[in-house]
Parts: structure tokens; C-alpha cells; sequence
């Protein structure tokens, strides 16, 4: 039940407001907005510091047992007082707002997120190729480009969280059919599974056609922007890929309205569907309800393309407006590089996460059998990163395409030029 | 309150040597008395509306990404106005909302109305019917799009309204999230009309008990029969000035919709009114306060220009001369 880890570098705003909406659901609701409201109901962990206070913010995990996680981190970081901010609810926005605070104690020292350019270009984060230095080759490509702007290293990894398909294999024998290697061939396994109380797939409610965009474009072996940043993806792709969604969609074996969303595993759990997309966090939970009945996939090829698995996961920054930058750096060197008890204890001990670090994963027992090993391999094959260069105004223009062509059945050609036309004015405007 | 207070004042006015003094005090006193009680509205207004309207309007002419106190190279004149008016989605999202509107400001209107008339005639256990019909009113709409959501409206198989359809034979349906057929505009309209008829209603009861009996009693004389006769040309006359009031605030309320919106439909195109729009642009990661802000603004210009056309045209503030 973490956050719905759609972390596109630019983690756009639609996503943010789904995500506050999905937060606010696993909080049932005002809780939610008061939550939003005040985003500081700060508990201590006491160090025995030197007088520095540093504020740490987090969006509050859905699993058991990590905000007490963070604050036994906390705590016993011994060369400064840390406090933690458990945000529920929107946590971007608030985010947002404490990073524009002048005061200390206003704004986070150290804070969870993802990164974007704009960030960067308001001078609200500092670059931690410093802290980093000895470590680089122990982070995988993704986990540091997706950290970098302009050669630099603005974030830490924290945790890796893959995004892909969970279905239930003995449902699937049931009707005699192979788990799907491509795009033609889930929609023939959604419609097959699809029975009275049982749909055959579920993607989710509101983004069940925008999520689907950069699987189309990494699938055909393109991506969103080139390392020139000029867009990424043809035409010709987009159009081949939305066509097979909106064929998904006009089906009837898709599950749409779902109480939760799809960051959720509750769909499956509770047998509304045979298919779910979801991430490693919910492994888990998955296996208590249907224990050895659940297996992975990565989401299937567009039109003879790969299988793709967005790789999904959290980061965190030192506010280049903190009062204390030596020691919020110093303490995240401390907490999310060298400290391996720590980290593996926040991959592994509440939802499944991959150690960013590579020299841990061989330390991450819970992910060598079973489909958590699957998961892994499946991240390591076909994984994909987000780019920090591609911001939330071009996840917008993308997400507004595939809604118009899929759900509403608009006219293709022109939804992708007009979206075309909004990235390249974003690029032009930042790179032009 | 100032008034009465002066009026006091003049009265002491009168009583010989002390009379000067008694004025000036009576005026502080007044001044005091007024300043009490408006004074702290005053404060409010300007703390949290007044500024942040003003700041906003200053910040509608910089690049204000990710900051509230831009520099003045992020000076852009009007260009976040052109942006926000040539923005597809800002039209489509004033579109959405001319359909909502066109839709939700009569509807509740009748809908109080009706009910206002039909309690307003029972004889019996009247508080009980008032309340029951106000408090949905003290709901707030996260709570209720929350149940109408989840609860009633859900897609599965055990939704409240999927039940009942499937006692009928029919398939679930997909109340939210798809744009054909429309269906999320009934949970929409039914979670708006629920919240807000009970307080318009209680303003239209108001108005009713206000009219004269002997009007009723007058037209009955001269051989009027009652319901739509006395309805057309006595009640619906006479409600004239709380009508155009109960419509204003509808039309304004829908322009505001925004928390049912948000946790209902929150990313369809479709269906994401201005409010919407301009808080996934101005907050969140976005961050885009200038372009938000120029945004916001034509929205209220838009508010105020239809609101005064309405008045205009309703004649809204002048009932007494007709």
C-alpha cells in the first residue's frame, strides 16, 4: 500500500493528483485533507546532536511499521536532532510549499521525491555528487541518470520499486491459457478470464490508458526524450500502440471503478480480477492472501516490440535552502549510503524494494525465490528509468492524448501533434 | 449597530453643557462598537483574500515556476494570460464547466424550490422534514464523493447501484472513469444536488413564509383556484429577490466546484472543470504559479462579468421598485 510509485522523473500532475486521491482513500478521506493541511505534526527522534535540527520529510508509506521505521532511523543518527515529517495526502503539494518556506523548521532539510529540471532551475536542491563519489558504480545506470541533470547528481536512491503484472496462475491453467508475451495476446487472456464476478485485467481507474503511453514508447525500443533532448518517440508508434488501448478499453474485460487503485493490490486480493498491474511493495500482501497463486509478468510487447517494466522507486534531497547543508548531506551519506542495516530494513522489512545499493542485493533473501526473484529479474531485463528532462507539462500533453484517442475516441492524428506540439514547446523553451 | 449607537448619541445630544463631550464619546463609542465587530473580518479578508489576490495578480505577469517572489527578469507582461487562453485544456476545462453549469443551476433551483413548496405545505413533523433535507448540507463533499465513490457508485459487483441494477438483469456498470456513456455526470449532479438543495431549500422556506396570506386570499376572492395559477402569479413574483439571489449562488458554487471533481473524475480530461486545471497547474510538482495565477484571474473575471450580467438581467438588488 505505498504511495502509487509512478515516479516519472516529472512526476506529473495528474499522477500527483491521483496520487493524492489514492493517499487520501487509504486514509479515509478528511483525515486526508487535515493531513494536507498541516503537514508537520512532527515527532522527534532524539539524537544527542550538537544543536542541529534537521527536517526530514516523507509521503506516508501505506505499510505497517515504517513511519516508526523512519523515526528508529532517525533517532539513532547521533550528530544531529532529526525530526520526521509523515505527510499524508497530497504529498507533493505539500512538498511544494515547504520547499518555497523561508523559515527553518518551515521547510524540509532532507526530503523524499523525484526529481525534475525545474527544481534544478529554482535552485531548491544541491547537488550530492560529493557524498556519492565513492559509490557510483554500486547504483545502477537508471538510478543515477534519472538523478542527474546536466552531469550533475542532485539525488540517493532509496528504494527501487518495479511496476508490472501480477496474475493468478491457477486461474490462468483453469482455462488452458499461457501467461501473455504480447500486447494481442493479454487482451485475448483478459477477455478469456473475464467471468460474471471476475474481470479479466485491471490497470486502474483513472489511468488505465495514460499509463500505458510510455510502455508503447520503450517497447518499440524508442524513449521520450533523446540525449539531445529532442522527443524521443514516432508517431508511428504511439498511434499503433494507442489503437491496441483503446481495442483493450471498447473490450468489456477490463476492471474500471475499483474502490482502490491499481498501486493497490486490493483488486486482486479480493478476486475482482485475475490480472492486476502493481509493484513489488505489494508482493507481500498478495502472498498472504493467495500464497503460492501469484506469479509476474512484465506488461507484454506493443506490435512485436519488448516487454517493458517501468522502475519505479523514491529519492531524496537536501533543500539547498537548509540552514545546515554540510550536516543534511552527512546525515544522508549516513542513512540511505552506508548504512546497510537501515536500508535493507526499509527494502525488506514492510513492503518488498529493491536495495539500490548493488553490493546489498546479495543481502535481500526475500527477493531470491519466487516471484519476488522473478520480479527482480524481469526489473533487470526490461526495466526503464525515468528521465528528470521530461517534465510535468509533457506527461500532461501525453496523458491529455491518450485519454482523448482512447477513452474518448478522438482523432489520433491530431492528438498526437497537438501533444507533439506542446513537448516541443517545453524543450524549446528549456533547452531552445 | 452603528446606528443605534448614534442614535443613542443624539439623544443625549439634547440635555444642556455636557452634550459635547457625551457626542464625541458616543462617536468613539460608535467607532469602537464598529471597528469590534468588522475589524476582525476586515483582517481576515485582507490576510487571507486580499493579499493573496494581489499577489496573485502580481505574480500573473512573471515566470513564476516554483517560487512566489520572482525577480524581475522572470517579467513576462501578458504572456501567461496568452498561454492560459490559447491552452486547449484551460478551454476545454471552461467548456466542462458551461455544461455543468448549464445543467446543475437550474436543477437545484427546481429541486429546492420543489421540495421548499412541498414542505412548506405539510402540517406535520414539519422541523423533522427540514432537517432531514438540511443536513447533508453540514456534509463535506470529500466525505460524501468518498462514499458516492467507493460505496455507491463503485464499478464492481457489489456497489450499491450496481446491486440494484443487477437485481434487473443488468451488467455493472462503470460509473466513473469513462466518458461514454457520460455516467460520472449523474454521480456528479446526484452528490451536489444532495449536499447543496436542503440550503437553498431552507432559503426559499424563508421566502415563502415571508409572503403576505391575504395575497392568496385576495386572488382566491377574485375566483383564482389553487396551484399553478396562484403558483405563477403570486408565489414565484414573490420570491423574485431570493430567486435571483438562490441563482447566484449556485452559478458562483458551480464555478467553485472543485473537491468532488478532484476525488471523482480527478484526471479525465472530459470532465476537469477550471478549478481543477489550474490547481494541477499552479501546485503540486508543477508548480507554475504565474501561468496559475494568470489562470485564476480570468477565472474571477469571468465570475464577475457573468455574476453582474445575471443581476442585470434578473435585477438582482432592486425587487423593491417593481
Amino acid at each position: 500500500m505505498v504511495a502509487f510509485k509512478r515516479n516519472n522523473s516529472s512526476q506529473q500532475t495528474f499522477a500527483k493528483l491521483a496520487m493524492n486521491r489514492r493517499r487520501m482513500l487509504a486514509l479515509g478521506g478528511l483525515a486526508a485533507g487535515a493531513g494536507a493541511l498541516s503537514a508537520c505534526g512532527g515527532n522527534t527522534g532524539r539524537g544527542s546532536g550538537d544543536g542541529v535540527n534537521l527536517s526530514q520529510w516523507y509521503h506516508q508509506y501505506g505499510e505497517a511499521g515504517t513511519q516508526q521505521a523512519a523515526e528508529k532511523y532517525a533517532a539513532a543518527y547521533k550528530d544531529a536532532t532529526v525530526t520526521i515529517n509523515w505527510i499524508p495526502g497530497d504529498y507533493d503539494t505539500a512538498l511544494s510549499s515547504g520547499l518555497l518556506a523561508e523559515k527553518e523548521g518551515d521547510y524540509p532539510d532532507v526530503f523524499e521525491g523525484h526529481l525534475n529540471r525545474a527544481m534544478v532551475e529554482s535552485e531548491q536542491i544541491i547537488p550530492l555528487d560529493d557524498i556519492l563519489a565513492d559509490v557510483l558504480d554500486d547504483y545502477t545506470p537508471d538510478d543515477l541518470a534519472r538523478n542527474t541533470i546536466d552531469g550533475k547528481i542532485y539525488g540517493v536512491r532509496m528504494i527501487d520499486d518495479p511496476q508490472f503484472l501480477y496474475y493468478r496462475p491457477s486461474l490462468l491453467e483453469a482455462k488452458g491459457i499461457t501467461p501473455p508475451a504480447t500486447f494481442d495476446e493479454l487482451m485475448a487472456a483478459a477477455a478469456e478470464l473475464t467471468t460474471g464476478d471476475v474481470k479479466g485485467l485491471f490497470l486502474g481507474n483513472d489511468d488505465s490508458a495514460t499509463k500505458l503511453f510510455q510502455p508503447i514508447v520503450f517497447s518499440a525500443g524508442e524513449t521520450l526524450l533523446t540525449d539531445a533532448n529532442e522527443i524521443g518517440f514516432t508517431k508511428e508508434t504511439v498511434l499503433a500502440g494507442a489503437m491496441q488501448v483503446k481495442e483493450l478499453h471498447d473490450s468489456s474485460s477490463l476492471l474500471v471503478g475499483a474502490p482502490t487503485e491499481a498501486w493497490d493490490p486490493s483488486s486482486i486480493i479480493q478476486n475482482l480480477c485475475a490480472i492486476q498491474w502493481c509493484g513489488l511493495w505489494a508482493l507481500p500482501q498478495i502472498i498472504e492472501a493467495h500464497g503460492d497463486d501469484i506469479n509476474v509478468i512484465p506488461v507484454p510487447g506493443f506490435n512485436g516490440g519488448t516487454p517493458t517494466v517501468f522502475n519505479g522507486g523514491w529519492d531524496t534531497f537536501v533543500n539547498a535552502k537548509s540552514a545546515n547543508i554540510d550536516e543534511a548531506k552527512a546525515f544522508v551519506k549516513w542513512l540511505w549510503i552506508d548504512n546497510e542495516e537501515f536500508i535493507l530494513d526499509w527494502n525488506l522489512s514492510y513492503g518488498f524494494h529493491i536495495p539500490p545499493r548493488l553490493s546489498m542485493r546479495g543481502s535481500a533473501e526475500q527477493l531470491q525465490s519466487g516471484p519476488a526473484a522473478e520480479a527482480v529479474r524481469i526489473s533487470e531485463e526490461y526495466g526503464w528509468a525515468e528521465n528528470p528532462n521530461w517534465t510535468p507539462k509533457m506527461e500532461t500533453a501525453v496523458d491529455d492524448m491518450m485519454n482523448h484517442i482512447v477513452l474518448e475516441g478522438a482523432d489520433p492524428d491530431a492528438e498526437f501533434d497537438a501533444a507533439a506540439a506542446t513537448i516541443q514547446g517545453e524543450l524549446d523553451s528549456i533547452f531552445g | 449597530m452603528a446606528v443605534s449607537a448614534a442614535t443613542a448619541a443624539d439623544a443625549t445630544a439634547g440635555t444642556g453643557e455636557h452634550a459635547p463631550r457625551a457626542r464625541r464619546g458616543g462617536r468613539r463609542r460608535t467607532a469602537l462598537t464598529f471597528w469590534g465587530f468588522v475589524g476582525p473580518f476586515l483582517i481576515g479578508l485582507l490576510v487571507f483574500t486580499i493579499i493573496p489576490v494581489g499577489w496573485s495578480a502580481y505574480l500573473s505577469f512573471f515566470d513564476a515556476t516554483n517560487t512566489v517572489s520572482p525577480t524581475p527578469e522572470d517579467f513576462v507582461g501578458f504572456g501567461n494570460y496568452t498561454a492560459m487562453l490559447t491552452d486547449p485544456a484551460f478551454q476545454d476545462s471552461l467548456v466542462t464547466f458551461t455544461v455543468f453549469a448549464a445543467f446543475i443551476v437550474p436543477v437545484t433551483f427546481a429541486f429546492s424550490l420543489g421540495l421548499a413548496l412541498m414542505l412548506n405545505r405539510v402540517r406535520f413533523m414539519r422541523a423533522f422534514f427540514r432537517s432531514v433535507f438540511f443536513l447533508p448540507f453540514a456534509c463535506s463533499y470529500v466525505v460524501a464523493a468518498l462514499v458516492w465513490k467507493m460505496s455507491i457508485f463503485n464499478g464492481v459487483r457489489y456497489g450499491l447501484a450496481n446491486t440494484v441494477l443487477d437485481l434487473f438483469g443488468v451488467d455493472e456498470i462503470a460509473w466513473l472513469f469513462r466518458p461514454d456513456p457520460p455516467w460520472f455526470w449523474l454521480v456528479i449532479v446526484s452528490l451536489r444536488l444532495w449536499i447543496q438543495v436542503g440550503f437553498y431549500m431552507i432559503l426559499f422556506i424563508a421566502a415563502l413564509q415571508q409572503i403576505p396570506q391575504h395575497l392568496y386570499e385576495a386572488a382566491y376572492v377574485d375566483g383564482a383556484k389553487p396551484g399553478r395559477q396562484t403558483f405563477w402569479h403570486i408565489t414565484l413574483p414573490q420570491l423574485r429577490a431570493t430567486s435571483v439571489a438562490v441563482l447566484m449562488l449556485i452559478l458562483i458554487a458551480a464555478y467553485q466546484a472543485f473537491d468532488e471533481f478532484l476525488l471523482l473524475v480527478g484526471t479525465m480530461p472530459s470532465a476537469r472543470p477550471p478549478l481543477v486545471y489550474l490547481y494541477q497547474t499552479s501546485l503540486g510538482m508543477q508548480q507554475e504559479l504565474g501561468t496559475g495565477s494568470a489562470g485564476a484571474l480570468i477565472l474571477a473575471l469571468l465570475i464577475a462579468i457573468v455574476t453582474l450580467l445575471q443581476g442585470k438581467f434578473l435585477g438582482f438588488g432592486n425587487s423593491e421598485d417593481r
